[in-house]
């Protein structure tokens, strides 16, 4: 079983003028991203990305995180394929925070989210794999008194063309570190990728078989004390009084805390103590203003926001409300959809040691930047005074971009200075102390003619702002962009509407709201192609058709929904029973449909039979990951659909734990089929795009098969017996 | 005094007999392939098998248990398991933190019923996994079965 200890890491940095110093050593003890074994003595790093060792080994440094969605792997392919790597000998590490920060960010952004993963790192983690390979073939050509343009690079080995004489990456990587890095190097053309689009296995699969996978849960340390939390239930509310002297003598007790001004944790000798005696503890809360609110209360002023004046536009073609009032039949919808958790299976948890020299923390980040400033503040010193240890994440979604919980760890660990204590949430802590995905209503309206063409449509969506929540500085005159996620004219599918109206109104709730993989897709994708279907079946046309016809404008999408569709077999017969729908999206910088096929049993049973998702992500990295990340949203995606939902009373969460938040288990799994069409020419998002088409699909074809429409979500509960 | 034989080897624990097996086996014995993640018997990823049965130890007190305990780090001496050598072939894991559990389950049900059917698969395999891997855990099972046969 790996220990994690302290002081494992002594990267020798030179922060030279421009950037860093090449040939710098790396003694071995670098953090291992995907738990294997660390670097030897002579390693020689090439630039920042890469470091070649004696035998070849390669190490592939990783700034972003790996959370399940495969970057780690995907990002190791794209250096490994510039790099001419033999894939058998590529290993990863990743980056340390704080070297990032003390080298003015060498390695770009750390945030890991909005499917960015890949797509925005694509170019310069690619130009450090071919910089890489040019200082070792400018070392080999060196040695035979060669030029460089007549030797070639593959599998970890320079050859000279002429005479056939050969140097391995390990034998040349002494000389090569020593050489200039080019700043900027020619990459590959598209045809010549070797690992780039191939389906290789992950590198962080071996150690998640047996136990060994080291999350920041499981971080072990000398002397180490654990930590359980209670935060005010109430959103804004405060630590009022807590009686510690209750607990203090119960078995394995040592303190009993306050954590900022909301939080009481008690600290313990395991895990377990800390919690039995937290349960027993008597404490008040000073709820505050927000106490009385009620998912009720706040479905109502989402209900005032449908029709109220104060809309923001987010998108404007012709002028709706003329071409409304001469359509010759109008149609009206209202949608919503709730509040709802990430749930990762591992909880948030952070292990903190503070002492006189700074702190260091282990945890699961999806942005270490942010996790280095968060601790450096929480425990009030500089930045050069904090350690991060990334570890892999037990599922990250979006909610692992936020700091709370490392800033808490650190608090508490300040008043126990010199010992590291790790901090785990309860699931219940978990649940109810989110950031959530935003609760949101919408009101539809779409106008027909006479033969049924679609000549104008108002989007109405009102509710809570992620922006104006945490990070106001980004709302343009009280707009928030990012709730028309799929929804402004760089990603709706439907240009070809005549006249458009999509306006927001912005409704705050006090409940902290944040990114939820696929983020506001997910509830834009639901509300438009359901109600896109609505009006096919109001003008009594194909849905696949009438889409059709308003995609003239967009032909990547609709290639995209016509791959969907005939792979599923649109408008052949199904197995008796069995009903379609489909839809489709564009968000993350790919273009996304699905179709769905379900039935209804006569007593109201649904049963997901298969779905079959398309969609073009320009290049494909890595299919068999893809595949993986496809039918993974899907479950994310159909959970919510099916069961999960978070509601308010007295402002607070109600749901505690997988049994009031209830998620899709296996045998509710549909069969999924994934059809790439990857057009080329752009690098697209993978972990978060098809999330927004299993849901409006499904829902789709449970109209088909019952003639009811849902409109509020989950299903849970929901009477789906034929109208 | 409590006793526990742990992947073939005995302990004696001094705990309170009302800690439940997982934190003993995390917190006490530092064996943390077995995960927290609901604490009330919901999500199977503290599954471990008491003389060959799955079972989540979240919710059973450590002075319950009476049988032979094998963890994920006891299930082979090689990762070599026709479960983790399928899972291995499938790439059935994302984040990884559900699947001691899902690799634990899956090795009960295939000692019970080496040649499963979908049916089984479906009423055994409860645990939860918030990264979507259901269709290749299934996959993997048929594969672990079909090499034993
Ligand atoms: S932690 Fe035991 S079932 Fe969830
Ligand atoms: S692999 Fe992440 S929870 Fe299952």
């Amino acid at each position: 079983m790996a220990q994690i200890t302290l002081n494992r890491r002594g990267f020798l940095v030179s922060a030279a003028a421009g950037g860093l110093s090449v040939g710098w050593s790396l003694p071995g003890t670098a953090q291992t991203a995907g738990g294997q074994a660390a670097a030897s003595a002579e390693a020689r790093a090439l630039g920042i990305w890469v470091v070649i060792h004696p035998d070849d080994s390669t190490t592939i440094r990783i700034a972003k995180s790996e959370m399940g969605q495969g970057t780690l792997t995907g990002l190791a392919q794209l250096v490994a394929d510039e790099l001419d790597a033999d894939w058998g000998k590529v290993r990863t590490e990743y980056v340390a925070p704080e070297l990032n920060q003390s080298s003015k960010r060498a390695w770009g952004d750390m945030s890991t989210g909005g499917s960015r993963g890949i797509r925005t790192s694509v170019e310069y983690v690619r130009q450090g794999g071919a910089a890489a390979r040019a200082m070792l073939i400018q070392a080999a050509a060196a040695r035979w008194g060669a030029v460089p343009a007549d030797c070639t690079a593959a599998d970890s080995a320079v050859t000279h063309s002429a005479s056939g004489r050969t140097l391995r990456y390990g034998e040349l990587a002494n000389e090569a570190s020593r050489l200039p890095v080019p700043a900027m190097v020619a990459l590959k053309d598209p045809a010549q990728w070797k690992l780039i689009g191939k389906g290789v296995p992950r590198l962080d699969t071996a150690d998640k078989l047996n136990g060994a996978q080291v999350f920041a849960i499981d971080v072990k340390l000398p002397d180490m004390l654990h930590a359980a939390i209670a935060q005010c239930p109430v959103f804004g509310g405060k630590l009022g009084q807590y009686d510690a002297a209750a607990v203090q003598a119960m078995p394995g007790v040592r303190h009993v805390l306050a954590v900022g001004d909301n939080a009481v944790a008690v600290v313990a000798d395991g895990w377990w103590q800390a919690r039995t005696a937290l349960e027993k503890l008597a404490v008040t809360w000073d709820e505050g203003p927000n106490a009385n609110i009620s998912s009720a209360m706040i479905a109502d002023r989402l209900r005032e926001g449908l029709t109220a004046h104060d809309a923001a536009v987010g998108h404007r073609i012709g002028d709706v409300h003329t071409a409304m009032q001469g359509a010759v039949k109008r149609v009206e919808g209202v949608y919503g959809t709730p509040f709802l958790n990430h749930a990762t299976l591992e909880p948030m948890n952070c292990t903190a040691l503070v002492t006189e020299h700074g702190v260091e923390v282990w945890v699961g980040t999806q942005n270490g930047d942010a996790t280095l400033a968060a601790a450096a503040e929480a425990a009030d010193v500089p930045l050069a005074q904090v350690k991060v240890n990334k570890l892999i994440l037990g599922g990250g979604f979006g909610r692992r971009g936020f700091q709370d919980f490392t800033r808490q760890a650190v608090l508490i660990a300040k008043q126990v200075p010199g010992r590291p204590v790790k901090m785990i949430w309860s699931r219940e802590e978990d649940m109810q102390h989110g950031y959530y995905r935003p609760v949101t209503q919408c009101r539809l309206e779409g106008g027909l003619d006479g033969q049924g063409n679609l000549t104008a449509l108002h989007m109405r969506l009102s509710g809570q702002s992620i922006l104006a929540s945490i990070a106001p500085s980004r709302m343009e005159n009280g707009l928030d962009k990012l709730a028309f996620q799929g929804l402004l004219e760089d990603e709706f599918g439907y240009m070809a509407i005549p006249n458009l109206l999509i306006d927001h109104a912005v409704r705050n709730t006090h409940v902290p709201v944040g990114f939820w993989r696929g983020v506001n897709h997910n509830q834009n994708a639901i509300y438009l192609e359901c109600f896109i279907d609505e009006l096919a079946h109001a003008a009594g046309r194909d849905p696949l058709e009438f889409r059709r016809a308003l995609m003239t404008k967009n032909p990547k999408n609709l290639a995209v929904l016509d791959a969907a569709a005939a792979k599923a077999g649109w408008g052949t017969p199904t197995a008796p029973g069995v009903y379609r729908g489909l839809c489709q999206n564009h968000g993350f910088g790919s273009y996304t449909a699905a179709v769905a096929e379900v039935s209804v049993s006569d007593a109201g049973v649904l049963k997901l039979h298969r779905i079959v998702a398309a969609s073009d992500m320009g290049y494909a990295v890595n299919p068999d990951q893809i595949d993986a990340q496809v039918a993974g949203s899907f479950v994310y995606g159909l959970s919510a659909v099916l069961y999960s939902e978070n509601t308010l009373e007295r402002g607070r969460i109600v749901e505690g734990n997988f049994d009031s938040y209830e998620v899709m288990r296996l045998a509710e799994m549909p069969k999924v089929e994934t059809v790439l069409v990857p057009s080329g020419g752009f690098w697209g998002g993978v972990g978060e795009p098809t999330i927004a088409v299993a849901a409006p699909a499904v829902l789709n074809a449970i109209f088909a098969a019952t003639g009811k429409r849902v409109r509020s979500l989950p299903l849970k509960g929901q009477d789906l017996r034929q109208a | 005094m409590v006793k526990l034989d742990i992947n073939g080897q005995v302990h004696a624990l001094d705990v309170d007999p009302e800690t439940p097996l997982l934190w003993v086996l995390r917190d006490k014995l530092g064996m943390m392939g077995t995960k927290y993640g609901c604490g009330i018997a919901q999500c199977g990823a503290c599954s471990v098998h008491i003389d060959g049965a799955v079972t989540r130890s979240c919710s059973l007190p450590v002075s319950a248990v009476s049988g032979k305990v094998v963890t994920i780090e006891g299930l082979s001496p090689d990762s070599r398991h026709p479960v983790q050598v399928a899972w291995l072939a499938h790439q059935v894991p994302q984040c990884g933190y559900c699947q001691s559990g899902q690799i634990m389950a899956a090795a009960a049900l295939l000692a019970e019923k080496p040649q499963p059917t979908d049916a089984d698969i479906d009423a055994a395999m409860t645990n939860i996994c918030r990264c979507g891997t259901y269709g290749r855990i299934r996959a993997a099972i048929h594969d672990a079965a079909a090499s034993k046969a």
